[in-house]
């Protein structure tokens, strides 16, 4: 993943502790202007990456490079660092007001007064905070907390923002709204961001690029697609869970659901979606039912497929099919189904999965997205 | 019981008279033993909290040697202070024993390590991703100390009013270096211990409740301030 617009670049990073490697990466780069997602189980020096990344964890070897200069060189890692805004799972608040809060980075930096006061409300209003302003911030909530953190790091305008686990820790309604806001203020700031999670729902929702830890190293990196679809070993394909991943443009309406268009074929789901809106389809294997008859059939499935097998992999007491219908498909299938079926590679299948097994992921439209 | 009524008696009068040597003994004390929280708070907060921040070798034990510190013996430091100070000791060219400077010397050792040890708590206790959070911020490192200072700032008050309180009260160290000279460095404890040797017990009760009110006082500002950081 060598991309010319790499604005960070960690080169042979390794960080021992007690004599134990903790990290070791040969080469991570980070695009510029892009969400990149670590995800790993817990311990897998996802955090570990985001600190040595941001300096805060010395590494014992490699190099960091930020827009082709070398920290640690000419380029100090303080230099460096008044690039960056962390965000952590705790919100890590001072003892004062929310307003003061988010004005701790811009106090840091000693930034006139008038100015100050502009940004963090700003900021405030941003997160939707603005009300809170006054507030003690012992007394937020867990979710308005995590939002005060966030209107911190963001407010001292950093070119990259690292996230540690940010929403670990609050309840699922509001981190959905949190992930809506950090979703939308880094598309429109353009602002890079590095977040780890162990959620793979999270990443795919965020990320334009995903790279899997394990036992501190970067197993794989892609577009989530890539990742989802081609795992490229055990330990990623069980981890990313073996769903069938499709990114496809809206392309109609229709009352309840609208159709999809993946690589050419339309694919039926159920929800709300604009036309022109970009999407992630997540389908499980299990909802995939596969027949010998014509796809002409009428069954209430309303996505029908003609495909290819592709692959054939005994998983156990199943049999996992890789389908190809002109995009790729996944299902499971038990023995005797498969002995019924005198299935092997190669053979025309028709697919039939129905529009409300299809999980859907809205991306945030980018605002003047002419890259 | 009419010794109690007529100490009472004769130490309220003394107080409402503002009795100029009454007033003196007090007014030193307060001097003394405020220099010496001031000292103790310069040296133990600034080495509490590079402790605090900072590993090496031997940590622990400096650890161990700083809250044992915090129950250091009076008579011990004023003993020490003594010898030190003694026209042949070892900074007896100095020509302070005997002196209210001897007196601060003293009672800023002991209240040292109790400031030292309540401030290395103070700062330990706050979560271990603060310091990165505030790196994170664009801190320098003198910054970011300046604000775990701040976010310690209730567990400190503690540590002033714990210093204060302990030497301010103290009475061993002061008359042994202090030597309890009669409008030089008579402060209200041993002012105290020797008007009660003499059987004047009027006097030392006045003396004692001085003492409490000033003691009272003091940790009420602070108790004050410390409670109205706590936001509604």
């Amino acid at each position: 993943m060598k991309s010319k617009k790499s604005i960070l670049e960690a080169k042979n990073l390794q960080v021992r502790r007690g004599g134990v490697s903790v990290l070791d990466i040969s080469y991570l780069g980070v695009p510029e202007g892009k969400v990149l997602c670590l995800i790993g189980p817990n311990g897998a020096g996802k955090s570990s990456l985001l600190l040595a990344l941001s300096c805060l964890l010395k590494s014992s070897q490699g190099e960091i490079i930020f827009r082709e200069k070398r920290v640690g060189s000419n380029y100090t890692v303080f230099d460096y660092r008044r690039n960056l805004a962390m965000v952590f799972q705790e919100p890590l608040l001072f003892d004062t007001t929310v307003f003061e809060n988010v004005a701790a980075g811009l106090k840091i930096r000693n930034v006139r007064q008038d100015k100050m006061k502009r940004v963090v409300e700003e900021y405030l209003e941003r997160f939707g905070i603005g009300h809170l302003a006054q507030r003690a911030a012992r007394k937020l909530s867990g979710g308005e907390a995590q939002r005060t953190s966030l209107a911190r790091a963001f407010a001292i305008k950093p070119e990259i923002i690292f996230l540690d686990e940010p929403f670990s820790s609050v309840d699922p309604p509001t981190r959905e709204s949190l992930m809506g806001d950090l979703e939308s203020i880094l598309r429109e700031t353009r602002t890079t961001g590095i977040m780890a999670t162990h959620d793979q729902m999270e990443a795919l929702r965020l990320s334009d690029q995903m790279a899997v830890i394990n036992e501190g190293k970067v197993i794989q990196v892609g577009s989530p697609a890539e990742v989802m679809n081609h795992p490229v070993d055990e330990f990623v394909a069980s981890f990313v869970g073996i769903e069938t991943i499709l990114s496809g443009k809206v392309i109609k309406r229709n009352a309840g659901t609208f159709s999809v268009s993946v690589a050419g074929r339309d694919i039926e789901a159920v929800g709300e979606a604009r036309p022109g809106e970009s999407v992630i389809l997540c389908i499980r294997p299990e909802n995939v039912i596969v027949s010998t008859g014509s796809s002409k059939e009428i069954t209430s499935a309303r996505n029908v497929f003609s495909s290819v097998v592709k692959r054939i992999i005994p998983s156990g007491a199943f049999y996992k099919v890789e389908l190809d219908c002109g995009f790729p498909l996944v299902t499971y299938v038990t023995n005797n189904a498969r002995e019924d079926l005198s299935m092997h590679e190669g053979m025309d299948l028709t697919a039939y999965f129905k529009a409300t097994a299809i999980h859907v992921i809205r991306k945030k439209l980018l605002p003047n997205s002419g890259e | 019981m009419d010794i109690i009524i007529e100490g009472i008696k004769q130490a309220f009068i003394l107080l409402f008279t503002l009795d100029p040597e009454v007033i003196g003994i007090t007014w030193l004390s307060l001097k003394v033993s405020g220099i010496a929280t001031f000292i103790s708070l310069l040296i133990g907060i600034s080495v509490g909290t590079i402790i605090a921040l900072t590993q090496f070798p031997g940590r622990r034990i400096v650890i161990s040697l700083i809250n044992t510190g915090m129950g250091l013996p009076p008579v011990v430091v004023g003993l020490f202070v003594t010898i030190f100070l003694w026209r042949n000791g070892p900074l007896g060219f100095l020509e302070i024993l005997y002196t209210p400077t001897a007196i601060i010397i003293a009672q800023a050792i002991i209240a040292t390590p109790i400031v030292m040890g309540i401030s290395l708590a103070a700062i330990q206790q706050l979560p271990a991703n603060l310091r990165l959070q505030i790196l994170a911020l664009g801190a320098t490192r003198l910054q970011m100390v300046w604000i775990l200072v701040k976010e310690a700032r209730l567990p400190l008050l503690a540590a002033i009013m714990a210093g204060f309180g302990g030497i301010i009260s103290e009475v061993g160290a002061s008359i042994m270096v202090g030597g309890n000279i009669k409008g030089y460095t008579r402060v209200l404890t041993t002012a105290t211990v020797m008007e009660t040797s003499k059987g004047n017990f009027d006097i030392a009760m006045a003396l004692s409740i001085i003492l409490l009110l000033l003691a009272f006082f003091i940790n009420a500002v602070l108790t004050q301030i410390q409670q109205r950081e706590r936001p509604r």
